[in-house]
């Protein structure tokens, strides 16, 4: 057996806390690795254990082994802090979840790529650079010498992450770890990265560990995979037969809680008048602090109407101005031109004393769990702040409101007393969709309710929702940039491109029979995870064929940004 | 004071006592004498009437400049020596104290008050209200505030109202900037926009959301503040300008006593370390709050 990588029996402890525990795999010379599972389930913690960079993260390793290499064996899990500095970025590489907080900002990309070969390769400095600059062209990085004296600030999401890549692979590693690399991407984008990740995978000959909690991108990418859950090693298999037919009840639950485009959207209910109309709504900001004339349009002439009870996915990728649609139907920001009618009122001629008192029919559910609610008001009071504001409730009551809303979107009763750091992320978005229902809203704006959360905790709080709107009668604007679970929860799409609704209609008209040029594009950027066996191998090689490396439209895009 | 929430409730007799406790418990060796020290002050500066052998002011020209006990000419019943007219050291180092424990702290709530408002309005409205209060906070910054005392204290003349007043000037505008720049940081947060998208008023906001989330930095700014005062007051009154004679303070004893410095060396250092013993309390507690705090913020 001549695996690259062994693992045996690895523990890792966070003090006294277990985050692995007698795990142990292996990955064989050019192979790819799947780690799936979802947060909590230490597969950070094992990729920075073989890093062996989990000392300076409070952690140790307290058991195991990790042989590397090929020719000649080390112990990773025992190795000197000399032998790993030899290890480190130069026979194992490593590309993170976040490619701005991993790119030093004050120093230019090129010569942060020019570092690790000056360090591991011995190169001059302008040799280093010069290589550099093929390692940009090698990932595909357009106008490659240009880039070389940006700044990370400078670069689109996709093209920092492109230099981190070119940053690991700068000494053509044995073995890379890539540890969630596109979560924080955007689909298109990611679906880049994926293959630009397995075309240089087979052109170096290396092997990669892939950490990441999508089945969707593990179908795309890994040979293997190795399913965590607290610590613990669940399964192993090959990704066709772990689709086909996953051995255990926990991955059977992961796989069923992943959305899967495709499956069919929400019966639409009955029409009825529109609870919410937009007309040619638009709102800019100014581009930047110090060029004040200069705006951007967030948000350009944007039409959609919203029935009662119906549910309208908003969907399109980071920066297209869906958030700021939002808040602009809510007025937090102040639209420049259209107009909004919304339970009956014209929303845009209200004054501020109307608006607030007219609140009361549009609530927001934020995306971030850990920051929507205020960390220092017990549930009770937080839970029920709009309730009290529109005077709906009594101070007296609001306890026992309090206990009827967190009931309602399962919790228990003595939730209300306690403080919203002693929840989970989940429960924290029931909480937030329970203060959204203390004044019976005719609305609610759902921004990326869900995204924040893994699969099966989203799973539950997209049912929670549905089951809330079948019995309340609310209407739901459910924003998001995920497209599988806006085809689960909405009756109608609509899809937004730099500030412009392109496409909008039933969901699986919309979704079935994409009309606008940017729907199919993102549809097919979408990694589906399971199907069956022998088709879901040829589909993935012809969609590697298929897909074109260079996406002209975002590297324009980014052109005309930093111009 | 990490998990607590700060509110009238929670701050009752036994929930004050568990949070001494736990510092005590989690303290090291320096911490814990900072807290003994602290708590020590405190005591002894309330109940000063009842250990005072002496009155302040009650002279005794026969025993004048008589050393602590231990030394030569040691005059029973002055334990820590006379004054240049006869009065027992200890007794006005106790009143001193006093008075410059409740001046600080006097002070250091008013400059807490006004910064803190300030700071709330600059953080919540902005434009033209920010630009007058952070050009004010600019300016008392860019101008060594002991000008500014000097400045009021020769316009109104020096009594105990005018010293509070300009105490409570002092460090109103970091006060101000840390408010400032919290709020700022805050008004972005999703919870906030979630109560405006409720329909609260801009005062329930500042009030429901804000203040209860700026407590513990201004707590710091508190303790730091605070042993700043009684250094501030110490040199106004060593300078003559702050409280007058015959009243006691740390600074007022020690200005007096630097003309018999060659002499009667206890006059000027009995009153100077208990003010070391001030700063060295509040410093070190306050440094501890702030670690305590960041702790909090790291782990959430």
């Amino acid at each position: 057996m001549s695996a690259l990588l062994s693992v045996r029996d690895l523990s890792i402890a966070f003090g006294s806390h277990r985050a692995v525990e007698g795990l142990s795999f292996d990955v064989a010379p050019g192979e790819t690795v799947a780690i799936v599972g979802e947060s909590g389930s230490g597969k950070s913690a094992t990729s920075l254990a073989i890093m062996r960079l989990i000392e300076r993260e409070g952690g140790s390793i307290v058991n195991g082994s990790m042989q590397f290499g090929e020719a000649e064996r080390i112990d990773l899990a025992t190795a000197d802090e000399a032998t790993m500095r030899r290890v480190r970025g130069n026979r194992i590489a490593m590309v993170f979840q976040e490619p701005i907080t991993s790119l030093n900002p004050v120093m230019r990309v090129g010569d942060q790529v020019a570092e690790v070969l000056i360090r591991h390769r011995g190169l001059s400095r302008k040799d280093a650079l010069a290589e550099a600059e093929r390692a940009f062209e090698h990932v595909h990085i357009p106008d490659p010498k240009k880039r070389l004296h940006q700044f990370p600030h400078e670069l689109s999401g996709g093209l920092r992450q492109r230099v981190m890549i070119a940053m690991a692979l700068a000494c053509r590693p044995r073995l890379l770890i890539a540890d969630e690399p596109t979560t924080a991407l955007d689909v298109t984008t990611q679906s880049e990265i994926l293959t630009l990740i397995r075309s240089l995978q087979k052109e170096i000959g290396m092997a990669v560990l892939f950490i990441t909690h999508d089945m969707g991108v593990v179908a795309e990418i890994a040979e293997r995979v190795v399913v965590m859950r607290k610590g613990a090693h669940i399964e192993a298999a090959d990704v066709a037969t772990f689709f086909s037919n996953p051995r255990t009840s926990y991955s059977r639950q992961l796989l069923a809680a992943t959305p899967k485009l495709g499956s069919g959207a929400p019966e639409a209910p009955a029409l009825s008048a529109p609870v919410l109309e937009v007309k040619s709504l638009s709102t800019s900001f100014a581009a930047s602090a110090l060029r004040g004339s200069s705006r951007t349009m967030a948000v350009n002439n944007v039409s959609i109407t919203l029935g009662k009870g119906e549910t309208l996915g908003l969907v399109g990728e980071s920066g297209c101005g869906k958030s700021s649609l939002a808040r602009s139907i809510l007025r937090l920001v102040e639209p420049e031109t259209g107009e909004i009618h919304l339970a009956g009122r014209d929303w845009l001629r209200l004054s501020s004393d109307e608006l607030r008192a007219a609140r009361r029919d549009a609530q927001m559910v934020f995306q971030d769990p850990y920051a929507s609610l205020n960390p220092r008001m017990a549930i009770r009071d937080a839970i029920t702040e709009p309730a009290q504001i529109h005077k709906l409730v009594s101070a007296r009551d609001a306890r026992d409101l309090a206990v009827r809303l967190v009931e309602r979107v399962g919790l228990d009763a003595d939730s209300v007393d306690r403080f919203p750091h002693q929840f989970s992320g989940g429960q924290r978005q029931r909480l937030a969709i329970a203060r959204a229902l203390s004044v019976q809203p005719k609305l609610i704006i759902a921004d990326e309710a869900v995204s924040a959360l893994d699969v099966s905790i989203a799973r539950q709080v997209t049912d929670l929702m549905l089951e809330l709107q079948r019995s309340e009668g609310v209407s739901l604007l459910f924003i998001s940039h995920d497209i599988a679970v806006v085809e689960r929860v909405s009756h109608r799409v609509a899809v937004m491109y730099r500030g412009e609704i392109v496409e909008t209609g039933r969901t699986d008209d919309v979704l079935g029979a994409p009309r606008h040029e940017y729907t199919r594009r993102l549809l097919s950027a979408v990694p589906r995870p399971p199907l069956p066996a022998p088709a879901f191998q040829s589909r993935r090689r012809n969609d590697m064929n298929a897909r074109s490396v260079l996406p002209g439209d975002r590297i324009h895009a980014l052109e005309t940004l930093n111009g | 004071m990490a998990d607590v929430p700060i509110s009238p409730r929670a701050m009752t007799r036994p929930a004050a006592l568990g949070r001494t406790l736990d510092l005590w418990r989690q303290g090291d060796a320096i911490q814990r004498l900072a807290l003994l020290t602290g708590i020590l002050l405190v005591l002894v500066a309330v109940a000063a009437p009842l250990l005072s052998p002496h009155g302040p002011l009650d002279q005794s020209l026969l025993n004048r400049l008589a050393p602590p006990i231990g030394f030569e000419r040691y005059r029973p019943g002055y334990f820590l020596g006379t004054d240049e007219l006869g009065r027992d050291i200890l007794s006005r180092m106790l009143y001193g104290l006093r008075l410059t424990l409740s001046l600080a702290f006097l002070g250091s709530i008013i400059g807490l008050i006004v910064g803190a408002i300030m700071g709330l309005v600059a953080g919540l409205f902005g434009g033209i209200c920010e630009d007058i209060i952070m050009g004010a906070v600019d300016t008392q910054i860019a101008i060594p505030f002991t000008l500014i005392a000097l400045l009021f204290l020769a316009i109104f003349g020096s009594s105990l109202l005018v010293m509070v007043c300009v105490l409570g000037l002092y460090g109103w505008e970091q006060y101000a900037r840390i408010v400032r720049g919290e709020v700022k940081r805050l008004k972005t947060l999703p919870f906030v926009e979630a109560a405006h998208a409720a329909g609260a008023t801009n005062m329930r906001i500042a009030r429901a959301h804000i203040l209860p989330n700026i407590v513990s930095p201004l707590v710091v700014q508190f303790t730091l503040s605070f042993s700043n005062i009684v250094l501030l007051e110490s040199t106004l009154s060593f300078l003559g300008l702050g409280v007058q004679p015959p009243t006691a303070t740390l600074g007022s004893m020690v200005g007096v006593g630097r003309d018999y410095m060659p002499t009667a060396p206890w006059i000027v250092v009995v009153p100077a370390l208990a003010i070391l013993a001030v700063t060295f309390a509040v410093q070190i507690l306050g440094d501890w709050l702030r670690d305590r705090a960041d702790v909090r913020l790291r782990s959430r």
